[in-house]
């Protein structure tokens, strides 16, 4: 049997009030796929990423994770809302999520950050839950730090503990929320390390990212969105080397 | 020492009433703040107006009245029930309405409504961000609710529970006008009786200060503890 695309997304509305911010939006992943989603503030990929895994309920659109489809239904003020929370629970732990500003759970350490979700959600006992997270820190290269609570490391420690946190859900599906954008310029780089090496591990991720350098060389596939809808998409190769379309020529030139 | 012309122990009885009634009050009082926050933050209409409703009748009412209300009009409410259920049911039913327990029902009643306002505003504290990873990473609302939000919104309520004990704590004396033997009403026969209210009156003072004085370091203790992974600004 072929491998079961991950995760399937199919013209993909996004309205909040009157403003319609995703203006159908499609992507098909196989597995190990490096999808980077690129373009300017307020483009929708931030919020397509969290149409994913229901943060954000799309208004129209489909989402199939490894085969099966998030079903919707319609509450009495008509609004389009998921139809069974149960399912959207199990979605979600199969589509770990790594955010911009970290969100560790600031009561708990680090290890304690790590093996909650398994324990909780996916029923995993503790003490393999341990041994998990314990391997996934030594991964991202904080192993040291795993009794800390996250206020008392760096940023980009607090980052790698949260990918730590991803990782250990064993995830079909990793969703990168602007990974680097909180971090000082001295952090970034660890983080995005981290990225690459589970990129060339075949882990399938979705990065929302800024960091041009990473789409470009780690992505199997970049899709630039601008102002809702899908202005470019293709290879990396393509999509920064010979873009058709003219605003991607204009976000790739020189700012300054 | 003092001499306490033979009220020493009766006293001291009068004491441990008081505590038995601030804690019970505290507990039923916690009880009903977190029901009233969780309600008043559901955004179900019923719910939110069930607890603004409580809240604003409580604050708006004298302690001493509710008391009052409750003590003598607690039992005549039970004694129309339990005639009513002999009437239909023909089961005995009867609930003595003592003081001890009116006093815990009308000042858990009092506090829990200022411990909702004390909850809501702590969970409204809690980030954004640390209830969203909760959702991303597949927890259930109870689950998000019991190990992300509810530890979290200690954190800062904490302060407030403190403040609010403090005071029910003084409000305890109340309950000695409909009759409860606590320490105050001990101390009022005796000076009564003496005719020496400073002999009585400031140990019992003294009493409470030691009460409040001791809970304000636990207090300080458990916000340790809450904040462990904060760093504190100072």
């Amino acid at each position: 049997m072929a491998d079961q695309a991950p995760l399937i997304c199919k013209d993909i509305h996004k309205t909040f009030a009157e403003l319609e911010v995703l203006k159908g939006i499609s992507l098909e992943t196989r597995k190990g796929d490096v999808v980077s989603l690129i373009g300017s503030s307020g483009s929708g990929k931030s919020t397509f990423l969290r149409c994913i895994n229901l943060l954000e309920t799309p208004t129209s659109g489909d989402i199939i994770v490894h085969g099966d489809p998030i079903r919707f239904t319609t509450n009495r003020k008509g609004e389009r809302i998921p139809a069974d929370n149960k399912q959207v629970e199990l979605i979600r732990a199969k589509l770990s999520m790594v955010f911009q500003s970290f969100n560790l759970w600031s009561h708990m350490t680090v290890l304690e950050n790590i093996i909650e979700a398994p324990i909780n959600v996916l029923k995993v006992p503790k003490k393999e839950a341990i041994e998990r997270a314990e391997a996934y820190l030594n991964k991202v290269g904080i192993y040291e730090r795993k009794d800390y609570y996250p206020a008392q490391m760096s940023g980009g420690q607090q980052q790698r503990a949260a990918i730590a946190r991803a990782l250990a859900m064993e995830p079909e599906v990793m969703l990168f929320d602007e990974p680097t954008s909180a971090l000082d310029p001295e952090l970034v780089g660890e983080v995005l390390k981290v990225m690459q090496s589970l990129a060339e591990e075949g882990r399938t991720m979705i990065v929302v990212t800024h960091e041009m350098a990473f789409a470009k060389d780690v992505s199997t596939q970049v899709l630039f969105l601008h102002q809702g809808v899908i202005e470019e998409q293709g290879t990396p190769q393509k999509v920064f080397d010979n873009p058709d379309s003219e605003r991607m020529k204009q976000f790739l030139a020189p700012k300054f | 020492m003092f001499d306490l012309k033979g009220y020493g122990p009766e006293l001291l009885n009068g004491a441990v009433v008081t505590i038995e009634l601030a804690f019970l009050s505290l507990a039923l009082a916690l009880v009903l703040g977190l029901i009233g926050a969780v309600a008043k933050l559901s955004g179900s209409r019923v719910a939110v107006g069930l607890a603004t409703t409580y809240t604003t009748l409580i604050r708006g009412v004298p302690d001493l009245v509710m008391m009052l209300l409750f003590y003598y009009g607690g039992q005549v409410g039970v004694n129309m029930l339990s005639d009513y259920i002999w009437e239909t049911y023909e089961v005995d039913f009867f609930f003595q309405f003592n003081p001890f327990i009116s006093g815990v029902i009308t000042i858990g009643l009092i506090f829990g409504a200022y411990m909702t306002e004390t909850f809501r505003g702590a969970f409204l504290a809690v980030e954004t961000g640390q209830i969203e990873a909760a959702r991303a990473y597949g927890f259930s609302t109870w689950h998000t609710f019991r190990r992300v939000m509810v530890p979290q919104m200690l954190r800062h309520a904490l302060p407030g529970i403190g403040n609010n004990w403090q005071v029910l704590l003084k409000t305890t004396a109340l309950v000695s006008i409909i009759g409860l033997t606590d320490m105050v009403r001990v101390a009022e026969e005796a000076a009564k009786a003496e005719r020496m209210p400073f002999h009585f009156f400031i140990p019992v003072a003294f009493v409470y200060l030691a009460l409040t004085a001791g809970s304000e370091l636990f207090i300080k203790w458990l916000d340790k503890r809450a904040n462990v992974g904060v760093i504190q600004e100072t």
